[in-house]
């Protein structure tokens, strides 16, 4: 129906959104490593707990989402990434994995590790986790050691396997704001979802201390992106290009906009939080989170730019359009993916029927169900 | 060495996270629907004691579901991170299936998952049985596209070979999600999962009855436990006739190491129960077993529904048989080497730009496009998987399998006429044959995919060429990583499960 190029970016639109989606959804990630600074008890512990068990498993789909589109969308960047900075991807596996037992068996008896133990791999999910899922996107803007041969098989030159991303200031820079993100926007789903005092006001005051470095980390990223050389191509050739998405941001003035869309809602949630004491700031930064990261990500899919430099081997870079699906696999999926406007809706109505009311500690201690 | 090495431990660990995964699903793929019939009867009757019995159940669900997705996620991307040569030849196809799984299938159950457990308060009695059911519709959505995806390993199909980008591209969705193979894995599988969640609720049951406590709520739940995993056992046999059917069509390397069938022959009978030989070797005339109980004619009804079909044996499917139209395999190794040496001379050609040599090599290469993947084997014996692990896994997954559907008979026979309480011994029996349970899914997937080695799709790309370059020594390390981790995991699972049954149904 459509030319293969509209279908590469369509979907690299898609990733982006992804990304920005589970950005949002990072919430959790960011609660989770606020457990101890919020809470002052165990009660409050649970209160917290049930507010965030309530939404772990979206925001692990959502990843598990975000892989999957990557795979059945640009195969080849996935294949690339995920066998090449081998250790990064395992290590982000390794703090999901830890995750997704602790919410159910934290106060269980008997549960051989200890509640503690469990709560540090809710604190290890949120901190070390999102940091590192942060330094791994990041490698899609400053690139990685690997080669790829005539057969498009690729490997990777560097012994330690993508751990050296964790070198690059600007990935760090980028892991750090996701960090802070996702704290900020922690303190605003409870501020938006518990009905208790001392939980809510110690959110209000973290929230100035996560929203102040926060603001810091994206301002220091968005200008180290500005200066970031990238790389450009044109059919088969490729060359660096000093301030590449800089330039891509002038050139795509649609980006422009919804940059300072995005940032603007952020700056608005935080706004009505702060100084009118507003509870619906979560979801203004939400979508100011949304839009904003999916910008970002789109800035390195579209303007003839490679989604994945090689450092070793210019012409080893990926692109939209050498690592993609065939034109046929990405019309089928594209049809599949207009399912997704009907998730995001039973989404949004599940959502809004488990919070209608804020979660109380009456209701979560009484539920014998609660995590 | 290096090269074989690395092999060995991405199989290993692919392997390790395939087989702890597969300790949970089941419970999830079957639980899921008995308790949403439980729920169901609640809503229907009014009767708070079947509220409280679906509580029960979810508990123990909840426990086995949190550790089912630890294990799941590792092995979506598994597939990037150890087999990234697979994920770009075969990703164009392979991955389609999993993108889908996300959208229709994770979303729906991680969203009602929500409703299932804490909305009891908070939404209509429908609404959640109605989330109940779509958590359960949800989770076996998710086995139909991972299957349809592994399906399409055991026998590719509606894809052709793109010489420019080296990999296999998709050519008809339809025939990718029809295959017969998929469908025969996925009534199979989810089959398995449904008597596995039987075996749970009979077991779990009959432990109450042994102990005299809980015993109103566990004898209506056995009832539905022996009912269901029944009913199941029955399809279960029956999908299993027709995966074996499948792998008699596409497999049958497989199905002769499934059979310990070295000499094929026409009306070909079934190894009831039999030890191999274990000084056999492929080619030689030693006996195939040191002793063993057939069944006549049956293999041939099973692979081909026809008692005097010949079924290829070991030797024919290695050396050839001329008569029956089987190629020796060491005339596939010299064809699938010509199509690797004319692709290579054809990517050659277009880089130069002679484009009347590339179209001589691409001609040669469409010739012996069909036996490309086995250039990449070093000798003819490769294509022969490990014949006694097969052997016995098959033989160990249909011997429990038809325990499974006497047990449920026998449970639901006596629970009927009101005297199960007394038949301590089948009580004892149901308990212990939860493990049992768990063995046999585990065998059936060593069956399916120690029985397709060397391939990781079937014919066409041997595990050898599938890996990512790594070096051994970080496949190892993550390796014990993950080793260390999934078992602390589940001895926690478990030790929580024992100890919240042993709390019962009471307290939940």
């Amino acid at each position: 129906m459509f030319e293969l190029l509209t279908y590469q970016q369509y979907w690299w639109f898609l990733v982006a959104l992804l990304g920005g989606l589970f950005a949002f959804m990072t919430f959790v990630q960011g609660g989770q490593t606020l457990l101890n600074t919020l809470a002052k008890n165990e009660d409050e512990k649970s209160i917290i707990i049930a507010s965030l068990g309530r939404k772990w498993e979206l925001t692990f789909t959502t990843l598990v989402m975000f892989g999957g589109a990557l795979f059945a969308a640009f195969p080849l960047l996935y294949a690339v990434s995920f066998g090449g900075a081998y250790f990064v991807w395992m290590a982000i596996l390794f703090c999901f994995i830890v995750q997704a037992v602790s919410y159910e068996y934290r106060l269980k008896p008997n549960n051989f590790l200890g509640q503690k133990t469990y709560e540090v791999f809710l604190f290890i999910n949120g901190s070390v986790g999102i940091i590192l899922i942060g330094v791994a996107l990041g490698t899609f803007y400053t690139g990685g050691n690997f080669i790829k041969n005539d057969m498009n098989l690729s490997s990777w030159v560097n012994p330690s396997y993508g751990l050296e991303a964790i070198l690059n200031p600007f990935n760090v820079a980028l892991g750090m704001s996701i960090f802070f993100i996702s704290r900020t926007q922690a303190s605003l789903y409870f501020i938006n979802n518990i009905e208790h005092k001392e939980i809510v006001a110690r959110a209000k005051k973290q929230l100035r201390v996560d929203a102040s470095l926060f603001l810091a980390f994206f301002i220091l990223t968005a200008v180290m992106l500005l200066l970031l050389s990238g790389v450009e191509y044109n059919n088969d050739t490729f060359k660096v290009v000093e301030n590449k998405f800089l330039q891509n941001l002038l050139e795509l003035p649609l980006l422009i906009i919804t940059l300072l869309l995005g940032v603007l809602l952020v700056l608005y949630a935080l706004y009505i939080t702060l100084m009118k004491d507003s509870d619906k700031g979560i979801w203004f930064f939400g979508i100011g989170t949304i839009v904003t990261i999916t910008t970002i990500l789109s800035l390195i899919g579209f303007n003839n730019t490679a989604i994945y430099p090689s450092l070793v081997d210019l012409g080893s870079s990926l692109t939209i359009e050498n690592s993609s699906g065939s034109l046929y696999t990405l019309e089928v999926m594209s049809i599949v993916s207009l399912a997704v406007p009907m998730v995001i809706t039973y989404i949004f109505f599940v959502w809004r029927s488990m919070d209608k009311e804020k979660i109380t500690e009456d209701e979560v201690l009484s539920d014998s169900h609660h995590y | 060495m290096e090269d074989t090495l690395l092999v060995d431990w991405s199989r290993a660990q692919f392997a390790l996270t395939a087989l702890y995964h597969w300790l949970f699903v089941p419970l999830t793929l079957g639980l899921s629907f008995i308790i949403a019939i439980m729920e169901t009867i609640y809503v229907k009757t009014g009767n708070i004691v079947w509220k409280e019995i679906t509580k029960f159940w979810m508990t123990l669900f909840a426990i086995n579901f949190a550790i089912g997705l630890a294990t799941g996620i590792i092995m979506e991307f598994e597939f990037g991170t150890n087999w990234s040569n697979y994920s770009w030849i075969v990703g164009d196809i392979f991955g389609a299936p999993l993108a889908i799984e996300g959208i229709m299938a994770f979303f729906m159950e991680s969203t009602f998952f929500a409703i299932m457990f804490f909305g009891w308060d908070k939404v209509s009695k429908k609404m959640h049985l109605i989330s109940t059911w779509l958590v359960a519709i949800g989770s076996n959505l998710s086995a139909l596209w991972i299957l349809v995806a592994n399906g399409w390993m055991q026998h590719p199909t509606g894809m052709k070979f793109n010489v420019d980008t080296a990999r296999f591209e998709m050519e008809s969705f339809w025939d990718v999600v029809f295959n017969p193979t998929a469908y025969s894995k996925f009534l199979h599988t989810i089959g398995s999962g449904y008597v596995m969640g039987s075996l749970f609720v009979v077991g779990i049951s009959a432990y109450y009855l042994l102990k005299n406590k809980d015993v109103v709520k566990a004898k209506k739940s056995i009832v539905v436990g022996a009912t269901f995993g029944l009913i199941t056992s029955m399809f279960l046999i029956l999908s299993g006739d027709e995966s074996a059917h499948q792998v008699a069509q596409h497999q049958p390397v497989k199905l002769a190491a499934m059979e310990g069938l070295y000499h094929g022959h026409e009306r070909a009978s079934i190894v009831a129960i039999g030890q191999l030989n274990p000084e056999k070797e492929i080619g030689d005339h030693t006996p195939e077993f040191t002793w063993s109980l057939e069944v006549p004619y049956a293999l041939s009804i099973l692979g081909f529904h026809d008692m005097n079909a010949f079924v290829p044996g070991i030797n024919e499917l290695v050396y050839g048989d001329k008569e029956k139209g089987i190629e020796p395999a060491k005339d596939k190794i010299a064809k699938g080497k010509i199509a690797i040496e004319a692709l290579k001379n054809y990517k050659a050609a277009k880089k130069i730009k002679e484009d009347g040599k590339a179209q001589e090599y691409l001609a040669t290469f469409r010739e012996y496009e069909q036996y490309f993947g086995y250039g990449y084997l070093k000798d003819e014996k490769d294509i022969i998987p490990n014949v006694a692990i097969t052997f016995y896994s098959f033989h160990v997954m249909v011997g429990l399998g038809s325990w499974f559907l006497a047990l449920f008979f026998f449970i639901l026979y006596f629970s009927m006429i009101n005297k199960l309480e007394s038949k301590r011994l089948l009580l004892w029996s149901a308990l212990y044959s939860i493990p049992l349970g768990y063995v046999a899914g585990e065998m059936g997937w060593i069956v399916a995919e120690v029985g397709r080695q060397p391939w990781a799709i079937q014919d066409m790309l041997p595990v050898g060429m599938a890996t990512s370059q790594l070096s051994v020594g970080a496949v190892q390390l993550t390796f014990w990583m993950f080793a260390t981790i999934f078992t602390a995991l589940l001895i926690a699972e478990v030790k929580i499960m024992f100890t919240q049954v042993k709390k019962g149904m009471e307290e939940h």
